[in-house]
């Protein structure tokens, strides 16, 4: 602390009655809080309660999926009107209740709760910053999130019930009241809070990509981040483009429903009236809609992967392999996303010409994808790995990102799509490529940084228990799905009794149906480790896991400005585990190659010379203002 | 299917005993105050399971693979159907190749080189060649099967032969229309939403001749087999999107832009019954756009009869005007000649007069709008 103190006289900004004046108010510390660290454990809390939210209500509707003869009165208290008296759900809540369970987990559990949380939490301590670039900013991305997240849930109480169009809300269906009672108000609300929060997505994602390029400490060049921070900058650009994309759908779908425009719609009667509105598309709608959609897939992926790449070269200590191929493979996806969006509109119409361009972009993905898959499997090859909660997510990651996008190359491919478009298999799909995929980055980063984040440690048999159940239960949910989807069953059907081919398949769903809520169960002992290891877990040491990356050599509970005294410079890259010769199974990046002669290559003996000028920058250490 | 049942029993007992025992492993870790070495707890029992997750989950897929076989759809009803599944098999059986090793690889690995102690990682961070291959054979599967792909995807989208019988499908909250060109001339006549009403529920224009001989049917759509049928589909309200499972025909239906889709129908309704054993066997149509309330039920029965059947029962059809004769008021003077021919003598002339002004208010008000 003296160190900094030493210096404050120097410069007056908001910052020095932070560190100045010890006694901050309970509003300032948690509440509006500009701290990194703080805004990423709001995001984390926050999404975790979403996820409960989100999870639970996929629990409701698989149980009228699966068991559709069960009465469901014992849900009355929860669900009052939405239950019949004879306790049957009623089949426009049902549709609310898988438009919300999208809408909840993609963009509030997956995007803010994944994202928000570790971009927040680990650019600042891996890059060796004192805090974001604007912590103001940062803390009006969260508030911005929470007001979303507000009006998202008091949708959820209104009488004619929240959006449920599906999560994509397709126009004229959402844009048209009449059309269904969830196009309502409870359209209205969902598309304010989306306004809001893609406004909170693009402040926070501007900072990221700010304090990734200029808050850098000495020596972190771009070739020695961590891939952690790699996934984020690269996320935080695909939310930056795609995200207006979002936002100008909405606003044109926002004049569709109250000014009386036309973009969307064209030659509609309903309800016994011809619309006045034509010339417009519903096409044009998708369009906007999966420019952001698809880009939407990989930044609730990529912040995943490189969370796992962290976790997994930490945990079998060994170095990430094809450490270059990573960031090119990450870059080469980015790149795609933005260019198969429309492989999610080969039957609507859209010119066949178009499709044959999108389904060959859409392959092209899987290219960088399989090296990375591949890139992580070497890496597991001959370590020495230790099976924390953290790594477990990690292996279980690869495994699933891997089955699952391999049905993506089915469904990339137009002709194959025609015929499963829209069925259980596309769920299936989706479901263990990017939600499973992610979900379980979410818990890896949970429970590796949780000693960062609480100064205590999870506790590690009941992570490892929670591991095997999720696991299992993920892959007994949704290979059976690819059954159900491969025999022509269509998604978001309130029940399969109306046609003659849905008539299978009974016990089927019924066996889906309990996975899920088997796997809903276990994640209770997640919940109850996290919040019982925040006040009651085993005090953590300052580096628990040995890992390289700078955040470790923070103290245990690391404070406003997140080191004491200097910051650490940077002289190697972040992955020298293991390293031929080295005392130890692990370098940190801040150790000099000067101290370490037994283990340097050397390329890297020549690297000791430009110590010096390392040592001798310091302009990014925002708490020292000297230019 | 009790099996099924009883085996989600035996995992969740199996489970829930190794969840007991590990508890008791957590107790006691929680009553000791610090254990030497925290980082590898349990190592041997994660190993273990990822080798039991191996054999068990390559058991298990196999099983439930052979077991839902039988509950997938019949081979396909059309010709393109069936290529599109064959190129379906094909490629699933491509992928199953990188599944099995990718995840055997994964699992195996995990268990093989899990900690030991005094042991060290091989420090080994590239390996250029390495990299390059598993780059290049992706690609090149990828190029194969999205040749094959591709090939299918052309000529399924290809323009629809001449010969073939159109049909319009018009969605709408909740069922389907169908609309036949007609008993004579077998051409769609226009259509126009503004015209739509009660009676005309696709609003036929009949300002058009080729409409006089339309015949919609809301509850089944009948196809002759053996040669190409083209859908004209359009949706009157939200999105929809025509299903036929066992043709494997998709398209949605756009409100305001027409869409299509052909298809070569080759097994009649009767063929399928034969083949499936199931006397009440029937093709339907669903919709797989999410539409509002009734989606999950919006079925139309689809009949596909042999040429003889389905001519003989096209010229059974009352034509839309024969059932509604008070929109002869609509047809324009000069064309009501030829309209008389499809309305009902007795209904012609009285009808052509007495309902003809209060149609007529109807149309002219809805016209308006």
């Amino acid at each position: 602390m003296s160190a900094i103190e030493g210096l404050e006289t120097a410069h007056h900004h908001a910052d020095e009655h932070a560190h100045h004046h010890e006694a901050q108010s309970f509003w300032q510390k948690y509440i509006f809080c500009e701290d990194h660290k703080v805004i990423a454990k709001q995001y984390l809390i926050t999404g975790i309660l979403w996820a409960v939210i989100g999870i639970t209500m996929s629990v409701i509707f698989r149980i009228q999926l699966g068991l559709p003869d069960s009465n469901l009165s014992w849900l009355k208290p929860i669900l009052g009107g939405w239950i019949s008296d004879a306790g049957k759900l009623d089949p426009n809540f049902y549709l609310a209740l898988v438009t919300m369970h999208g809408t909840i987990m993609v963009f509030f559990v997956l995007t803010a709760g994944l994202s928000g949380t570790f971009s927040n939490f680990l650019i600042p301590l891996q890059i060796g910053a004192r805090d974001m670039a604007s912590g103001f900013m940062n803390m009006l991305s969260y508030w911005f999130f929470f007001l979303a997240s507000v009006i998202m849930f008091a949708s959820l109480f209104l009488q004619q019930g929240p959006a449920a169009g599906g999560w994509v809300i397709y126009p004229p269906l959402s844009a048209l009241p009449q059309a269904h009672p969830g196009s309502g108000m409870g359209m209205t609300l969902w598309l304010a809070s989306m306004a809001f929060f893609i406004v909170s997505q693009l402040l926070g994602g501007i900072n990221y990509i700010t304090t990734v390029i200029n808050l850098r400490t000495r020596g972190m060049s771009f070739d020695r981040l961590p891939l952690t921070i790699w996934s984020f900058l690269i996320t935080a650009v695909l939310g930056l483009i795609s995200f207006p994309v979002l936002l100008s759908s909405v606003l044109l779908l926002i004049f569709d429903r109250h000014f009386g425009t036309s973009f969307y719609l064209s030659d509609i009667y309903i309800n016994g009236e011809a619309l006045p509105n034509v010339g417009g598309s519903p096409i044009l709608f998708q369009h906007l809609f999966w420019f952001l959609g698809h880009p939407e897939v990989y930044i609730v992926l990529l912040p995943a992967l490189g969370i796992t790449s962290e976790v997994i070269a930490t945990n079998s200590r060994k170095p990430i392999f094809g450490y270059r191929a990573m960031i090119a493979s990450m870059l080469g996806i980015a790149f795609l996303a933005f260019i198969v969006w429309a492989h999610h509109m080969f039957v609507t119409g859209m010119n066949p010409f178009l499709g044959s361009v999108f389904m060959f972009l859409t392959l092209i993905i899987a290219v960088p994808s399989a090296v990375k898959g591949f890139n992580y499997i070497t890496t597991l090859w001959k370590g020495n790995i230790v099976f924390t909660p953290g790594m477990l997510f990690s292996i279980g990651l690869v495994s699933l990102f891997v089955s699952g996008g391999l049905t993506g190359i089915i469904l990339g491919n137009s002709a194959l799509d025609i015929q499963l478009h829209d069925t259980y298999f596309v769920v299936a799909h989706f479901h263990l490529v990017m939600g499973a995929a992610s979900a379980f980055g979410l818990f890896a980063g949970v429970y590796h940084w949780f000693p960062k984040m609480f100064g205590r440690m999870m506790n590690t048999s009941l992570g490892q228990v929670h591991f095997w159940l999720t696991f299992i239960g993920i892959y007994l949910v949704f290979i059976p799905m690819h059954y159900v989807g491969i025999a022509g069953f269509p998604r978001r059907y309130y029940q399969f009794t109306s046609y003659d081919f849905t008539h299978k398949f009974m016990d089927m769903n019924m066996f889906i149906s309990v996975a899920a809520i088997f796997t809903f169960l276990a994640q209770f002992i997640f919940l109850w480790n996290f919040f019982y290891s925040i006040f009651k877990g085993r005090r953590a040491p300052q580096n628990p896991w040995r890992s390289n990356t700078l955040e470790w050599t923070a103290p245990v509970i690391p404070g406003h400005g997140n080191w004491e005294g200097e910051i650490p410079a940077v002289y190697r890259w972040s992955y020298d585990y293991s390293k031929p010769g080295a005392k130890e199974d692990f370098i940190p990046q801040n150790i000099p190659y000067s101290q370490t002669p037994e283990s340097n290559f050397p390329h890297e003996n020549e690297l000791i010379a430009t110590e010096k000028a390392i040592e001798s920058q310091n302009f990014n250490d925002q708490f020292k203002t000297h230019h | 299917m009790y099996i099924i049942i009883a085996l989600v029993a035996l995992v969740f007992i199996v489970l829930t005993g190794v969840v007991i025992s590990r508890l008791q492993g957590v107790l006691k870790s929680i009553n000791k105050t610090d254990s030497e070495e925290v980082e590898t707890s349990g190592n041997k029992f994660n190993g273990a399971m990822f080798i039991v997750i191996l054999i068990g989950g390559a058991v298990s897929i196999t099983w439930s693979y052979l077991h839902a076989r039988e509950f997938f759809l019949p081979e396909a009803s059309s010709i393109h159907g069936r290529r599109t599944d064959d190129l379906f098999w094909f490629s699933m059986g491509i992928l199953t190749i990188p599944f099995i090793i990718v995840n055997f690889l994964v699992f195996f690995f995990a268990w093989k080189y899990q900690h030991k102690k005094g042991h060290r990682a091989t420090f080994y961070p590239e390996n250029h060649k390495l990299e390059l291959i598993w780059t290049i054979i992706p690609a090149i599967v990828m190029a194969l099967l999205v040749f094959t792909g591709w090939k299918a995807w052309s000529d399924i989208t290809a323009e629809a032969p001449r010969d073939a019988e159109v049909i319009e499908i018009t969605g709408k909250q909740f069922n389907w229309i169908a609309r036949y060109g007609g008993v004579d001339n077998n051409k769609l006549g226009d259509y126009n939403y503004k015209l739509i009403d009660a009676q005309n529920e696709v609003g036929i224009d009949l300002s058009d001749e080729n409409s006089f001989d339309d015949f919609t049917n809301p509850s089944e759509m009948h196809i002759p087999v053996g040669r190409p049928v083209l859908l004209k589909i359009r949706a009157r309200d939200v999105l929809h999107s025509v299903f036929i499972p066992h043709m494997r025909v998709k398209m949605d239906a756009v409100p305001g832009m027409p869409t299509k889709f052909w298809f070569v129908p080759d097994k009649t309704t009767a063929d399928m019954r034969a083949e499936t054993g199931n006397p009440k066997f029937d093709y339907e149509i669903a919709c797989t756009e999410v539409c509002g309330q009734g989606h999950f039920s919006m079925k139309m029965r689809l009949i596909v009869d042999d040429e003889a059947t389905y001519k003989k029962w096209v010229s059974e059809q009352a034509t839309f005007l024969s059932t509604y004769p008070e929109y002869l008021a609509k047809v324009p003077e000069n064309l009501k000649a030829k309209a008389m021919k499809y309305v009902p003598a007795e209904a012609a002339t009285p009808a052509a007069d007495s309902s003809a002004t209060s149609a007529g208010g109807a149309g002219a008000s809805s016209s308006l709008r």
